[in-house]
């Protein structure tokens, strides 16, 4: 397979399925070439609404349509569609409407246009909602499992998705599964937790390491919640050392989340890779090499970690 | 008389206002007297329901989008049978499905949560849509706050109201009502933020505007009527008055949301039934379940 965004993925996995199950509608907010749910508007022209550029409105409609008995695709720039975060509070989670959050241009690598186009805060937003599942899927693969997932699931998720290509790392017998992570490199040093765009970067990373001689088991996090707490606790007691690798703030995210479960259950620890202070414009590539989420970066910081 | 019979049925519910309030010894009595008459006209008459099957597909929608009123809603639901009446007074204790604000999922026949000002619209939008996909015949009815229509997405729902789902799936399922009190917390809507002139406003916006008072039974099944024959979404501004019957909380910003005390509550109660001072012994002698309530208030100030 060659490397695909996870949001062309989505709309492409999207179109299928909204063949085999008219309850599928997308809702967008003048934006559905970007979210790439524009080719389902041309073919279902009567099951997608363009609600202009007003995602408050988007999210609440979202809402009823799900009420009704629809599987509305709600879906928008990641910081778009979350920060109306109180009608998602109250009329999606609250509610517990069926409606499918999908943020696209998550993080720093969609690049020039800058920092107010990033998101960057929506898993710390979101994974404080109680009944919000957060997946971000890592290639194309997986993105097609879990978008078939999402529309099975019953109940409100978020599905965080990418502007830019995503390199294959799933195997091709993978299965996307609820709160289950996949370990995709075996290790004993360290364990290297990536995410969505920056799990291939973890693989690389693991790459320069291995000829160091540092054993990085490498591990793709595509449902940050639910987490997998079994995979986490026996991979860190096996390795003794955590890092996580997100293009996310540094706050509230994946790190965050693997923080809390092994400061409670099993104190190791822990470095976490992730965005600090507001991003900004520039080429992608450079905008990951600044933040250390590049292999290099990644393998600079774990060995600076483990003191090798 | 129709009409009779909803009057007596509105008395009742405002009584029963009162007392879920003064148990729960706080929300909101102003908004909750003022919708009171809406709700009694949309579910004793109107609305196509079965309170034993809250979850069936083609059952009308009321969402109480000014959810600090749910009062008023439940006092209309346990009377349609969702809930024994009993189950009133347990208004906002713990473990209570009556939560101070409608919450969906603890109690079935709440179609979505509200009270978090300006949601319920895009809801109701959303809702109306998804039921004209699949060609049920049920229509959606929104309730706002007037205070309410001040928040931002109250209007880019009403933009989008009069286009969306055209030219298949129009909304003429959609009949929005303003419940106008004029006042809002903190003080007259006008002193605060103004929203004149609202039914221009929501004309420009596209929408068919039908102006009554929200206290007259036959106004309000007239204009019902006219919104259900109307093509395209329909907002009824309804004048009201904010704590209607009370001659002590009616248009006065305090009664927002404070719940009377006992002997406010026994004099609330006395002028909802429209018996004077001098008559009130002979009332409570002569109807024993009045007088039962009295007793339960009146027990409420020793505790």
């Amino acid at each position: 397979m060659p490397a695909k965004a996870s949001r062309a993925a989505f709309g492409e996995a999207l179109l299928e399925l909204g063949a085999k199950d008219d309850r599928i509608v997308t809702v967008d907010a003048d934006l559905s070439k970007s979210t790439m749910t524009a080719k389902f508007a041309k073919t279902y022209p009567d099951r997608a609404f363009n609600l202009g550029i007003a995602e408050s409105n988007m999210v609440g409609i979202g809402a009823g349509l799900a009420l009704a008995g629809r599987i509305p695709f709600v879906c928008s720039f990641a910081c778009f569609v979350v920060g109306r975060f109180e009608t998602i509070r109250i009329s999606v989670a609250y509610t517990n409407a069926n409606v499918k959050i999908v943020g696209t241009h998550a993080g720093i690598a969609i690049g020039e246009d800058g920092y107010s186009q990033m998101g960057l805060e929506d898993i710390a937003c979101i994974r404080s909602l109680p009944n919000i599942p957060v997946i971000q899927p890592a290639d194309e693969l997986e993105t097609r499992q879990a978008v078939a997932w999402a529309v099975e699931h019953q109940g409100p998720l978020y599905l965080r998705l990418t502007r830019q290509n995503l390199e294959p790392v799933c195997p091709p017998d993978y299965r996307f599964r609820p709160g289950r992570w996949l370990v995709l490199r075996p290790g004993n040093d360290v364990t290297l937790i990536g995410s969505g765009g920056t799990v291939f970067n973890c693989v690389e990373a693991a790459r320069l390491l291995e000829a160091d001689g540092i054993s990085a088991e490498v591990v793709n996090a595509a449902s940050i919640k639910p987490l997998d707490e079994e995979l986490l606790l026996r991979s860190a007691g096996k390795t003794g050392h955590v890092v996580t690798v997100e293009d996310h703030s540094i706050q509230g995210g994946l790190g965050g989340a693997v923080a809390e479960i092994l400061g409670e259950v099993l104190p190791t620890p822990l470095k976490r890779l992730g965005v600090q202070g507001f991003g900004e414009s520039g080429d992608a590539k450079g905008l990951y090499a600044k933040h250390g989420l590049d292999p290099a970066g990644i393998a600079a910081s774990i060995r600076k970690f483990l003191n090798r | 008389m129709a009409d009779a019979r909803l009057v007596a049925t509105a008395r009742e519910c405002r009584v029963q206002i009162i007392r879920m309030l003064t148990h729960a010894g706080s929300g909101h009595p102003g908004g909750s007297l003022s919708v009171i008459d809406i709700l009694t006209a949309l579910y004793f008459g109107r609305l196509r329901y079965d309170p034993t099957r809250p979850d069936w597909p083609d059952r009308d929608r009321v969402v109480l989008s000014k959810g600090h009123a749910v009062p008023a809603l439940y006092t209309v639901m346990a009377k349609a049978g969702y809930f024994p009446e009993s189950q009133l007074i347990t208004l906002r204790k713990l473990g209570s499905p009556l939560q101070g604000h409608p919450d969906r999922t603890m109690l079935p026949g709440i179609e979505a949560a509200t009270g978090s000002l300006g949601q319920g619209l895009s809801i109701s939008l959303g809702l109306a849509l998804g039921l004209r996909l699949r060609r049920s015949p049920a229509r959606v009815y929104c309730i706002l706050g007037d205070g309410e229509i001040q928040e931002g997405q109250v209007w880019e729902a009403a933009m989008a109201a009069p286009k969306l789902g055209l030219p298949m799936h129009g909304l003429d399922n959609l009949t929005v009502i303003l419940d106008y009190n004029k006042i809002q917390l903190d003080n007259f809507v006008a002193k605060i933020l103004d929203l004149e002139p609202v039914l221009a406003k929501w004309q420009a916006f596209g929408w068919a505007v039908i102006e009554i008072d929200g206290h007259d039974f036959d106004q309000i099944g007239k204009a019902l009527d006219q919104a259900e024959a109307t093509v395209g979404p329909v907002i009824i501004v309804a004048h009201t008055i904010k704590g209607k019957g009370v001659s002590f909380m009616e248009n006065d910003p305090e009664w927002h949301g404070k719940a009377p005390k006992p002997a406010e509550a026994i004099q609330a109660i006395r002028e909802i039934l429209g018996v004077g001072d001098a008559a009130w012994d002979g009332h409570l002698a002569k109807n024993p379940g009045t007088r039962a309530l009295v007793d339960e208030l009146r027990a409420l100030e020793k505790k």
